[in-house]
């Protein structure tokens, strides 16, 4: 497991930040996750191994959530 | 503001512009008939083509709206169906359609200056809660062939050494080798007295250097430094969300669909059955323009953000806002004595000559016991003050478990406890009853008085404690390894309501459990320690609270809030900006529910128009970001 946080840019909306988060979190391999709309950050917890893998996931589902968000890799 | 929202800005003003010259604009009368563009009018009596109103109004509401139509286009592709922006363009669009030109204008300007402010009051708070945890130093000063250069402070070593002018910040951990100064701790401690430092003190990064120039041997590096653990811990803060929280974005799921479905039914069913879908299908979209759950979503976080931001700046940290809801129910507050309660070390609290003046008593019992580190012998040097004189003490003998023997000036002197006197055959004649530890005195075989030792109280010990009953704690615990005597002497000196003495580690956590039995629904359990040896403690108490918790690494992992000096009245503190915070969250959640829910049933029943919808809308998010950005200034 690996715990890894990410700044988040444009998150305009707290509703997209727990939308966001849900949508996360429903990722295969994804232990937790959360997006604080208040620090703009996002923390993921995930399988190490399949990490990079997972991550491009979440940006895939972020983008579909709210697509002006950007993720700072 | 940023560019976006000056951008924003802009496009609201010209398309208010546009939006009031349409609304003056006068009859533009056409020659012939136009395409949709035109509509017939009645012109002096007689019928006649002029423009129609909706282009008019159509350009203001593109200039103003065209964003929220394309990100509506785009989620529902995406297959996000209840997004604000979907309900924002069905709403208008549908006012639009019904002829209510000017009203699908407005309602589209009105959300985008409520989207606006909110956005800035947003940015604006998250900035001023940076700006409290303004703590990071930028650089260090490292001396590199002879030259002082500045040096990202990532970039130094365990053992290098940094020089700290005055006016700048400590960058590092680590001991001062040089130099005199005081240092501003008020940003970490929230404590504004400054504190002195000398060659051989630990200094702390974060701390202002106030005066003179010092020279430091860092200890730690930066990413261990206390200033990058506690960014790193108030950062994390955020994630550890409170109940309300949960229970706020778990309703915004439910609650925008239901209020679309039921805007469904109202615009259908009622319409059907009497065919007046000119009365039904306005108050549907009213409905729509409600249903977005934004002003809840981000009052509730900011709340908290605010709550925990405000408490960093008095030197409270709290690592969640679960933590900061639990405390606002706090009703047991445990604590430990040595080193919460009381000062943590001994000091002479009373000194008892029988025939000798108080200063030859203690002179004596001071330089008899000079050459014992025990700390009660330590105690009794440092409270006479006097330097050692060894000259002065001849055949000094330490009796294990008894105390001391020595000839003092000529004469006979023995220190120690009653089991000393009665091995010498002296009698005591007094401090029976007295709490503490006693050191008995007899000089040339006569009894002399004396010492008592203790553990005394913090001066704001009982003040802390008053303070935090005023605050609605119930009940006030003491836990305690000391002796029964002792222990009551301080639980009563201090006002606790209960006190546990004779307990061992493994007792405490015992006792902790059966505590938590003992509390009423709804209450919380916390636990005060100093972060030594209660590890276990601090992890089984709803609350675990660290105090003076500056430099003490065990203490910041294994509590929830810190506390980050020695003062114990932070905590009434924490507790006052804890129930402020959740009472913030109330009135937030009664507030936007509260208007959301009367505009609801208004417009179902007719009495409220678009307008009042906006204002349920984008109105109550802009007063409750007001209502929260009152925890900024929290104290």
């Amino acid at each position: 497991m690996m715990k890894k946080t990410f700044k988040l840019i444009d998150l305009d909306c707290a509703n997209c930040a727990a939308k966001m988060e849900n949508a996360i979190k429903k990722i295969d391999g994804v232990a937790d996750a959360s997006v604080s709309f208040m620090t703009q950050k996002m923390t993921v917890e995930a399988d190490d191994a399949r990490f990079d893998d997972i991550m491009k996931q979440i940006v895939k589902a972020c983008k579909k959530v709210e697509p002006d968000c950007q993720i700072v890799l | 503001m940023t560019r976006k929202q000056k951008k924003m800005l802009w496009r609201i003003l010209i398309s208010f512009l546009l939006f009031i010259a349409a609304v003056l604009l006068p009859t533009v009368w056409l020659s012939g008939p136009i395409p949709l563009l035109s509509a017939v009018q009645d012109r002096n009596g007689c019928g006649a083509y002029a423009l129609a109103r909706w282009p008019l109004f159509l350009i203001p509401y593109l200039v103003i709206g065209w964003d929220v139509l394309w990100k509506a286009i785009r989620n529902i592709l995406n297959g996000q169906v209840f997004d604000e922006n979907f309900l924002m363009s069905v709403a208008t669009i549908g006012a639009l359609l019904i002829g209510e030109y000017p009203e699908a204008v407005a309602v589209m300007l009105f959300y985008q200056v409520g989207e606006l402010f909110q956005n800035v009051a947003v940015s604006r708070s998250r900035q001023s809660i940076s700006a409290l945890m303004d703590i990071r130093p930028d650089y260090a000063n490292v001396e590199r062939d002879g030259q002082l250069v500045q040096v990202d402070p990532e970039e130094v070593a365990v053992g290098d050494v940094i020089v700290i002018k005055a006016g700048e910040r400590v960058p590092l951990d680590g001991t001062v080798l040089e130099g005199t100064s005081a240092l501003d701790t008020a940003a970490l401690t929230g404590e504004s007295l400054p504190r002195d430092v000398e060659a051989g003190d630990e200094v702390i990064s974060g701390c202002v250097n106030l005066s003179g120039l010092l020279h430091v041997r860092v200890s730690k590096p930066f990413g261990q430094s206390t200033v990058a653990r506690i960014l790193d811990l108030v950062e994390n803060s955020s994630e550890k969300k409170a109940q309300a929280e949960h229970f706020i974005t778990k309703f915004a799921r439910y609650y925008t669909p239901a209020v679309v479905f039921a805007a469904l039914a109202l615009a259908a069913v009622p319409s059907l059955m009497t065919g007046q879908w000119g009365v039904w299908v306005p108050r549907a979209l009213n409905f729509l323009v409600v249903s977005c759950p934004c002003a809840l979503v981000i009052s509730i976080p900011l709340s908290f953000f605010g709550g925990i931001g405000g408490a960093s700046k008095q030197g409270i940290l709290v690592k969640g806002s679960n933590y900061l809801e639990a405390l606002a129910q706090a009703g047991i507050v445990v604590f430990d004595k040595t080193g919460t309660l009381t000062q943590g070390r001994f000091s002479v609290a009373a000194v008892c000559p029988e025939g000798m003046e108080e200063g030859e008593l203690l002179e004596l019992a001071a330089l008899a016991e000079q050459f014992s580190s025990h700390p009660i012998s330590r105690s009794i040097v440092s409270a006479w003050g006097g330097v050692p004189d060894q000259s002065r003490a001849a055949e000094v003998e330490e009796i294990a478990g008894h105390g001391v023997r020595a000839a003092i000036d000529g004469r006979k002197v023995l220190a120690g406890n009653r089991k000393l006197m009665d091995r010498e055959g002296i009698s005591v004649t007094s401090g029976r009853d007295c709490p503490g530890t006693i050191i008995h005195v007899a000089v040339d075989g006569r009894y002399a008085g004396y010492l008592a030792v203790a553990d005394q109280p913090k001066e704001t010990s009982a003040l802390a404690l008053r303070e935090l009953k005023a605050a609605g704690v119930r009940r006030t615990v003491m836990l305690t390894g000391d002796s029964q005597g002792t222990a009551q002497a301080v639980a009563e000196g201090l006002g606790l309501d209960q006190f546990c003495a004779q307990l061992l580690p493994a007792d405490k956590v015992e006792r902790v459990e059966a505590l938590l039995e003992e509390k009423r629904p709804r209450e919380k359990l916390v636990f005060v320690g100093d972060g030594i040896n209660d590890a276990p403690v601090l992890s089984r108490a709803d609350i675990g609270v660290a105090m003076g918790a500056l430099g003490s690494d065990a203490a910041i992992e294994a509590a929830d809030i810190v506390l980050m000096d020695d003062d114990l009245r932070k905590l009434p503190v924490a507790v006052r900006i804890a129930r402020k915070t959740l009472a913030i969250v109330r009135q937030n959640v009664v507030l936007a529910l509260g208007v959301k829910l009367l505009v609801l049933i208004l417009s179902a029943v007719g009495l409220a128009d678009m307008w009042a919808a906006v204002f349920a809308d984008v109105g109550v998010s802009v007063l409750a970001i007001l209502n929260a950005s009152r925890m900024l200034k929290a104290g």
